[in-house]
C-alpha cells in the first residue's frame, strides 16, 4: 500500500489533536507514516500508534527548536526523497503551510492548503477547501509531484486505529542556509484550562457589543465546556488577546456550535465562522448581518441574556 | 537600507466574490479590485523603517493593468518607485509560479528587505513570502506581529498557538507582517500629487528571463477540479429578548441536545 507521510504537530512530544485528524485521513490514502521532529518522539509513539500510524520517521536536531520553518523543511525534503510516498500532509497552521510552501518548492510538487476534507480519487487525493470567506468550496488536487496537502483542524473527527508505529531514526543534514533565522526567545501562552480555540466542538465569542467586558462570555463558554473566541474589533480595541481573533485575519472555527454575541457580522468575521454546523447570536441591534446566519437568534443585551443563560445551563445540568 | 515590498491588486473582499464557470480562475468582472488590505501593513512596516533608516522603498506587483491601481496606492503613501510585472501568460499562475515571476524581479533589483503582507485576501494561502526566501535562499522571518529593524538585524515577534516567539535575522531576509502591525497611514494631499511624477517600471517575463510555460494556469502544478457556491444558510428564528431571552436561548440549546 502506498504511504502517506503526517508531519506531527507536538509540543514536546504531546501530539496535537490535529495530527491525530490528519493521520485519520491519512488512512483514506493509503498506510500513514508519522513524521516527528524534535524530542520525544518515544512519548509521542503511543497516541501515533493508537491513530494507525505504521511508521514513525523520528529526527531531533536543535535546529528545528533553534531557528525558524527551514531546517523542518529541509528534513521533510529528505525524507520525501528517501521514503517517496504518495501525499504528504501537514496540519494547516502558519508553520505547517510555510513548511509545506518549501517543501513544494524543493520537491518540485503542487501544494493545496487549508483542506477541510481529502479523499482518495482516481488520480491522486482530491481536496475540498472554503474559499471566499466561506462563500465557495472549491475541490482540487495536485497535478505535478507527490501532493503536498495542508489540512486545517476539525476536518474530521480522529478515528482509533491500530498501527504498528515502529520508530525509524533518520539523520537529516541542515545547511547553514537553512539556519538564518534564529529563534531568540520563545514565551509560552498561559493555559486557560479552556478547549483549543480551533478544536473545540463549541465556541463562545463576544464583539463590540461586549464593550470589553469578557466576564459574561467567559462564564457561558465555561457552562458550555466551550472555546472563548473574539472578533477583531475586540483584538483591535485590545480587550482580548490576538490569539483569540476569529476571522479572516485570526482563525477560522467551525464547531459544532458557535454562539455569537455582540459581534455584527462583518465579512471579516463570517470568514473565520460561516462554516460552523449550528449558529446562535445575541445582539441588540436587529438589523445586525449575523442574524442573516442564524439558526437562532436573541435580538437583547448580552450583559443580560447571556448570564440568565449561563444561570440556566448550570440549573439544567443541576 | 532598500526595501522591495510585494503587493498584490485583489477583488474587493467585501463584495460578491466568484469564480469563472469556464476555467475555474476567480471571475474579476465586475467587482472592485484594491490594494489588498493585508499588504498595506508591510507597505506600512517599510515606509516605518525607510524613515528611521533613510531608505528607499520599491513597490513590486504582478498582476494585469488594474494592478498598477495597487502600485499608485502605495506610492501615494509614500513608497519611492514601482516596478510592474505583467505578461499575458501570467494569468491563473499558482503559488508555485508567482513566487518564481517574484523572485526573477526580485533578484533584478537592489535590495536588503524584501517585505510582504502575510497573506492576500484572495488566495488567503499565506506561503509565497516562505516559498520567496526558498527560492532566493534568504532568511525568512514571517507573521510578525511586530517588527524592528536596526542596522542589518531584523527582530520580530510570531504569535503561534502555543508560543509567541522572538525571531532574529541578518539582512538580506524575506518578512512577512500580520495585521496585528500598526494601521496603513492614509495618502496625503501631497503624497498623492508627489506618486504622479514617481517612476513604474513595467517588466515583462522576458525581461525577467522567466519561460511563458513556467507560469499561467496551464502550468499550474494543481488543478481545480470544481467550484460551487455555499448553499445560503435558511434564516432561523430570532426572538427579542423580553426579561427571557437567555432561558429561551437554553430551550433553544436543550431542543438541539447542546445541553
Amino acid at each position: 500500500m502506498s504511504e502517506i507521510l503526517v508531519l506531527v504537530d507536538h509540543v514536546d512530544g504531546a501530539v496535537r489533536k490535529p495530527t491525530l485528524e490528519l493521520l485519520t485521513l491519512a488512512r483514506r490514502l493509503g498506510e500513514p507514516s508519522a513524521v516527528f521532529l524534535g524530542s520525544g518522539a518515544e512519548q509521542a509513539k503511543d497516541s501515533l500508534a493508537a491513530y494507525g500510524a505504521e511508521k514513525v520517521y523520528a529526527a531531533d536536531d536543535s535546529a528545528f527548536v533553534d531557528f525558524l520553518v527551514a531546517p523542518k523543511a529541509e528534513a521533510l525534503a529528505q525524507l520525501v526523497g528517501q521514503a517517496s510516498p504518495s501525499a504528504v500532509l501537514i496540519p494547516s497552521s502558519p508553520e505547517g503551510k510555510e513548511v509545506a510552501g518549501r517543501l513544494a518548492i524543493k520537491i518540485e510538487s503542487g501544494l493545496i492548503t487549508d483542506a477541510v476534507d481529502v479523499v482518495a480519487g482516481d488520480s491522486g487525493p482530491e481536496v475540498t477547501k472554503s474559499v471566499f470567506a466561506g462563500n465557495h468550496t472549491v475541490t482540487t488536487s495536485v497535478t505535478r509531484g507527490t501532493p503536498i496537502i495542508t489540512v486545517k483542524p476539525n476536518a474530521v473527527t480522529p478515528e482509533e486505529a491500530t498501527g504498528a508505529a515502529s520508530v525509524e531514526a533518520f539523520t537529516p543534514s541542515i545547511s547553514d542556509a537553512a539556519k538564518t533565522a534564529r529563534v531568540v526567545e520563545r514565551k509560552e501562552r498561559k493555559a486557560t484550562g479552556r478547549p483549543e480555540l480551533t478544536e473545540a466542538a463549541i465556541v463562545v465569542s463576544g464583539g463590540r457589543g461586549t464593550g470589553g467586558d469578557f466576564g459574561p462570555i467567559e462564564a457561558f463558554a465555561d457552562s458550555l465546556g466551550a472555546a472563548v473566541g473574539a472578533s477583531r474589533a475586540v483584538v483591535d480595541s485590545g480587550w482580548y488577546p490576538h490569539s483569540y481573533q476569529v476571522g479572516q485575519t485570526g482563525k477560522t472555527v467551525s464547531p459544532q456550535l458557535y454562539v455569537a454575541a455582540g459581534i455584527s457580522g462583518a465579512i471579516q468575521h463570517r470568514a473565520g465562522m460561516q462554516t460552523s454546523k449550528t449558529i446562535l447570536a445575541v445582539n441588540k441591534d436587529d438589523e445586525a448581518p449575523i442574524f442573516e446566519l442564524v439558526d437562532f437568534g436573541v435580538v437583547g443585551d448580552l450583559h443580560k441574556v447571556l448570564p440568565q443563560a449561563t444561570e440556566e445551563v448550570t440549573k439544567r445540568k443541576g | 537600507m532598500k526595501i522591495v515590498v510585494c503587493v498584490k491588486h485583489v477583488p474587493d473582499a467585501a463584495a460578491d466574490r466568484s469564480f469563472d464557470a469556464s476555467d475555474h480562475t476567480v471571475d474579476r468582472s465586475g467587482v472592485d479590485g484594491l490594494l489588498s488590505e493585508l499588504d498595506e501593513y508591510a507597505v506600512e512596516q517599510a515606509l516605518t523603517i525607510a524613515e528611521v533608516g533613510d531608505g528607499e522603498v520599491t513597490v513590486l506587483t504582478i498582476g494585469p493593468e488594474q494592478a498598477g491601481d495597487a502600485v499608485r496606492k502605495a506610492l501615494q503613501m509614500g513608497a519611492d518607485n514601482g516596478v510592474h510585472v505583467s505578461d499575458e501568460a501570467i494569468p491563473g499562475s499558482d503559488a508555485i509560479a508567482t513566487s518564481l515571476v517574484l523572485a526573477k524581479a526580485v533578484e533584478k533589483l537592489d535590495y536588503d528587505i524584501v517585505l510582504c503582507g502575510m497573506a492576500s485576501t484572495d488566495g488567503e494561502m499565506g506561503v509565497v513570502p516562505a516559498m520567496l526566501a526558498e527560492r532566493l535562499g534568504i532568511a525568512q522571518v514571517t507573521y510578525g506581529s511586530e517588527l524592528t529593524v536596526d542596522g542589518s538585524t531584523i527582530r520580530l515577534r510570531r504569535d503561534g498557538d502555543v508560543s509567541s516567539e522572538t525571531v532574529e535575522a541578518s539582512t538580506p531576509a524575506v518578512v512577512s507582517v500580520t495585521d496585528q502591525t500598526p494601521e496603513a497611514r492614509y495618502p496625503s494631499f501631497k503624497g498623492i500629487m508627489a506618486a504622479k511624477k514617481k517612476p513604474v517600471e513595467s517588466w515583462s517575463l522576458t525581461d525577467l528571463g522567466v519561460d511563458a510555460d513556467q507560469v499561467g494556469l496551464a502550468s499550474a502544478w494543481s488543478t481545480v477540479l470544481a467550484t460551487q457556491a455555499r448553499p445560503p444558510r435558511s434564516k432561523g428564528e430570532i426572538v427579542t429578548d423580553e426579561g427571557d431571552g437567555g432561558v429561551k436561548l437554553v430551550q433553544y440549546l436543550a431542543s438541539q441536545k447542546f445541553v
